[in-house]
């Protein structure tokens, strides 16, 4: 199989709104079901049977036609790791609690997670900045499952969720930026700090708990309940505005004073891509950022969005091990992570 | 400095952790720090939103008297007690949230924009609620309108509100009806 079709889901098509700022849109939404414990807390008996309720549901209904359904206790470990690096899954799932399960649609935009922390959890995932389709996918999605299904709501508090920081909307949307300029010049703590004061977190790359690397971040709403989703959405949206803003300015100031030093950090980054032998991938997360920033000020051409983003995903370990097809120590990894790499600069047609 | 990892290289990378005020420091040399990174990246984050305010929740009852009570507050329907919950951060189903309600809104109050869901409603809920809360909107203005002293505007409302009511009474009378059947 191609590498490209191993590993690629709509989100990283590179295309979308600010597509040179925001790389995704994510939004999902916590549901669950009325008169049952939280997985957690529940036997497996009913972790089973919720399963088998979605499952039977949307074996019966068309809206569902070219839906995946993956077991986790039969989906090997490292096709589960990579659906947590493409974002489609989430650790906790990956982990495996008993009974848990992905639906996933042919072009990875919208995932079903099956007992994770909350009976269900509906995931749309869009290329740029796509909050508000994203919302409407998952609505839709939504809309779709409590046909047949009916789900613990409560009037004062909305969907009730197994933790009270879904709680209300169980809606958590979170774009993901690559804010080098800001990063670069220091100027991403002034506003990063702010974004707690309106009700938004920042992360890393692999949400909760994992560092800023590769001048990526994830910015997500906090408040679930109190605001309407169009609020939220509405809220996180005005904020990006202003942090795409401030990127863009920065860049441009970038670019006025340090052109010939940009380009060369591009190129240098290309060329390192392209030959190393060895790569770690904080290295290549690193690379891959200077190299992002050398096309979207136009300093270099012969990569596009789609395959930095690809980049972006193969080069982590459940990926990279996936594509060589078994697996591989740390040591190994770095050996195997530039010979992908090289792979998919090739196969990509170059307009030099 | 050794790396604690290896014992070979030098530590470049400290890590200084500071949990409830239980400080604890790991020292790395790059390659092993490189390893760890690439382990937690993917599985296991270290820092977990549920154990973060579960660690508020727990300061709380070992600080206030009053609140030692609550520990023994337990969910009728999943059997959870308030200090399980404390320690985990997660409930064990959907009653829990009332169990727990004396306890759970200032907590809700601390972490959302307010303790009454505003947003999307399932349909087997939404004409209901929706009426309700339309009703309740109305009837707001209405009485804005009445402090005004903005009579006009006030007749149209009250009519709009009569109207609903009446829908909605009729509505419950279908409804019922219906479960009759």
């Amino acid at each position: 199989m191609k590498q490209e079709a191993l590993i690629f889901s709509r989100w990283m098509e590179g295309t979308g709104p600010d597509k040179d700022i925001v790389i995704s849109s994510r939004v999902r939404l916590a549901r669950n079901l009325e008169g049952q414990p939280f997985p957690c807390l529940a036997a497996d008996e009913i972790t089973a049977a919720i399963l088998k309720q979605v499952e039977d549901m949307v074996s019966g209904q068309n809206g569902f036609a070219d839906f995946s359904f993956q077991m986790m206790e039969k989906t090997p470990v490292l096709e589960k790791q990579a659906l947590v690096e493409k974002h489609l899954i989430s650790p906790l799932l990956a982990r495996g609690a008993k009974n848990g399960a992905v639906l996933l649609s042919k072009d990875e935009a919208l995932s079903i997670m099956i007992n994770e922390e909350d009976h269900l959890r509906i995931q749309a995932i869009l290329p740029g900045l796509q909050t508000e389709e994203a919302l409407k996918m998952a609505n839709r999605c939504d809309d779709q499952l409590e046909k047949p299904l009916r789900y613990a709501f409560d009037e004062q508090y909305g969907y009730l969720t197994a933790c009270p920081t879904n709680l209300g909307t169980g809606l958590r949307a979170s774009v993901m930026l690559h804010l080098p300029a800001l990063i670069m010049t220091g100027q991403v703590n002034r506003f990063l700090g702010v974004l707690s004061q309106v009700g938004l977190a920042v992360r890393g790359l692999y949400g909760e708990g994992s560092e800023i690397v590769g001048n990526l971040v994830q910015i997500s709403n906090q408040v679930t309940l109190g605001q309407n989703e169009n609020e939220i959405i509405g809220n996180l949206n005005s904020v990006m505005r202003q942090v795409i803003e401030q990127e863009q300015e920065a860049r441009q100031a970038l670019l006025d004073k340090k052109r010939a030093e940009l380009a060369d950090r591009a190129w240098r980054s290309l060329g390192l891509l392209k030959y190393a032998q060895v790569m770690s991938s904080h290295e290549a997360i690193q690379l891959i950022s200077d190299l992002r920033l050398g096309f979207d000020l136009g300093l270099i051409k012969t990569v596009d969005h789609k395959l930095l983003n690809e980049l972006l995903v193969l080069i982590r370990p459940g990926c990279l091990q996936l594509l060589a097809g078994k697996e591989l120590s740390t040591a190994e990894r770095n050996l195997e992570r530039p010979v992908q790499i090289k792979k998919a600069l090739e196969q990509f047609q170059v307009k030099e | 400095m050794l790396c604690q990892e290896c014992r070979q290289n030098e530590a470049m990378i400290h890590i200084i952790k500071n949990v409830n005020g239980r400080q604890t420091e790991l020292h790395l040399c790059e390659q092993c720090a490189m390893k760890k990174e690439e382990l937690d990246f993917s599985f296991e984050p270290q820092f977990s939103l549920h154990q973060f305010f579960a660690g508020i929740l727990e300061q709380g009852l070992q600080n206030n008297r009053h609140d030692r009570s609550d520990a023994n507050l337990q969910c009728p329907s999943c059997g959870l007690t308030f200090a399980q919950f404390s320690q985990v951060g997660r409930l064990g189903c959907s009653e829990c949230y009332k169990a727990f309600e004396k306890r759970m809104k200032p907590l809700l109050r601390r972490i959302h924009a307010g303790t009454a869901h505003t947003g999307k409603m399932p349909l087997h809920v939404q004409s209901r609620f929706k009426h309700r809360r339309e009703l309740e909107e109305l009837k707001e203005k209405l009485k804005v309108k009445v402090e005004k002293e903005e009579f006009e505007e006030a007749a149209v409302l009250r009519d709009q509100v009569r109207d609903l009511e009446a829908r909605m009474q009729e509505r419950q009378k279908d409804q019922l009806d219906k479960g009759e059947e």
